[in-house]
């Protein structure tokens, strides 16, 4: 699709801001509606939609696959590993408030954290998928 | 008006959801199905609950219309017709749909205050939430800290099915990376 100029164009420009905006819902969830589910997975469809209109190679080189799944165990151990530090703390698992010195601003820290850790999973999980689909069409094909 | 925004979005979710069923294409019923999902989304926008709409606009509408789209590329685009007409089925769902119809006089009103999920914890959270952890959006406050373990548990969720899939479809051909300049 590189050769035809209004997707290459339009996603060229649309991209960036696809970008930002998955990064204003990953860390305005507290604020706003949004989070880590729903970031991830826009994240996730702008890498796509590059994927599609640059050629899979590209998007391969980017964030190589290995990459891709090492993220998605990541994002859950970020999850986790901020829980289990709660019980180093003295604290219940997940109870986050050891992470500030004021207990509500240390929620409030733990609420984003985790939801930084959905949205790396989230990301990586749907990019994954993708790659997955199109590794077969590309194996399905002749050479 | 909200009335009758509430039956004109049910009777276009109706409508789109039996043109799913009917159609043979599966392109359109994976295209049909994301109007689906921006149709819910709508009707939880309409319901006030703005997160839950994120969610399926993003999740529902988004991503499962592009894997769906991807995963098309796998497989034929005309579903086969059905060896015969599937009446059982059909009296399961007509039967569990009129089921549901006759308990509905039992459940409480939307937005009902008296109703027990709004009578149990929810009105603590509500109370606590500005003092105990300082943000304004409740329901990320419910989501990733007082049901913290939920969340974790849907992550997990995820990344298992990610690893189921990779299982099945991922790693079957070694290096040919040079192989798929493109995707189309």
């Amino acid at each position: 699709m590189r050769d035809q100029p209004i997707p290459r164009v339009v996603s060229q420009t649309l991209i960036p801001f696809i970008f930002v905006f998955a990064l204003y819902v990953q860390f305005h969830g507290d604020y706003g509606p949004g989070g880590g589910f729903q970031a991830g997975v826009i994240f996730a469809a702008g890498c796509i939609l590059h994927g599609i209109v640059f050629g899979l190679a590209e998007l391969r080189a980017a964030i190589p696959p290995a990459v891709v799944r090492a993220l998605a165990a990541l994002g859950l151990a970020i999850y986790g590993g901020c829980g289990a530090a709660a019980m180093a703390f003295g604290r219940a698992y997940l109870d986050y408030a050891y992470l500030a010195a004021d207990p509500a601003h240390g929620r409030h820290y733990g609420i984003l954290i985790v939801e930084f850790g959905v949205g790396v999973t989230v990301a990586a999980t749907m990019l994954a998928l993708f790659y997955a689909f199109a590794d077969r069409r590309g194996a399905a094909e002749p050479e | 008006m909200e009335a009758a925004t509430h039956v004109a979005l049910l009777a276009l979710l109706a409508a789109v959801a039996l043109v799913i069923a009917r159609t043979r294409s599966v392109l359109a019923a994976v295209m049909l199905s994301g109007i689906y999902s921006f149709l819910m989304a709508s009707i939880f926008l309409v319901l006030d609950a703005a997160d839950v709409a994120f969610t399926e606009a993003a999740v529902g509408a988004g991503i499962t219309t592009v894997l769906g789209l991807a995963a098309l590329a796998l497989t034929a685009d005309r579903e086969a017709p059905p060896r015969r007409k599937p009446w059982l089925a059909f009296g399961a769902t007509a039967a569990a749909g009129l089921a549901l119809l006759y308990a509905m006089g039992d459940a409480p009103a939307v937005g009902d205050a008296n109703a027990p999920a709004h009578a149990h914890v929810a009105p603590r959270y509500l109370a606590e939430t500005p003092e105990a952890i300082g943000i304004p959006n409740v329901v990320t406050a419910v989501l990733a800290d007082y049901r913290s373990f939920d969340t974790l548990g849907e992550a997990a969720v995820i990344f298992t099915a990610g690893i189921g899939v990779m299982l099945l479809l991922g790693r079957r051909r070694g290096k040919r990376d040079a192989a798929d300049g493109s995707a189309e």
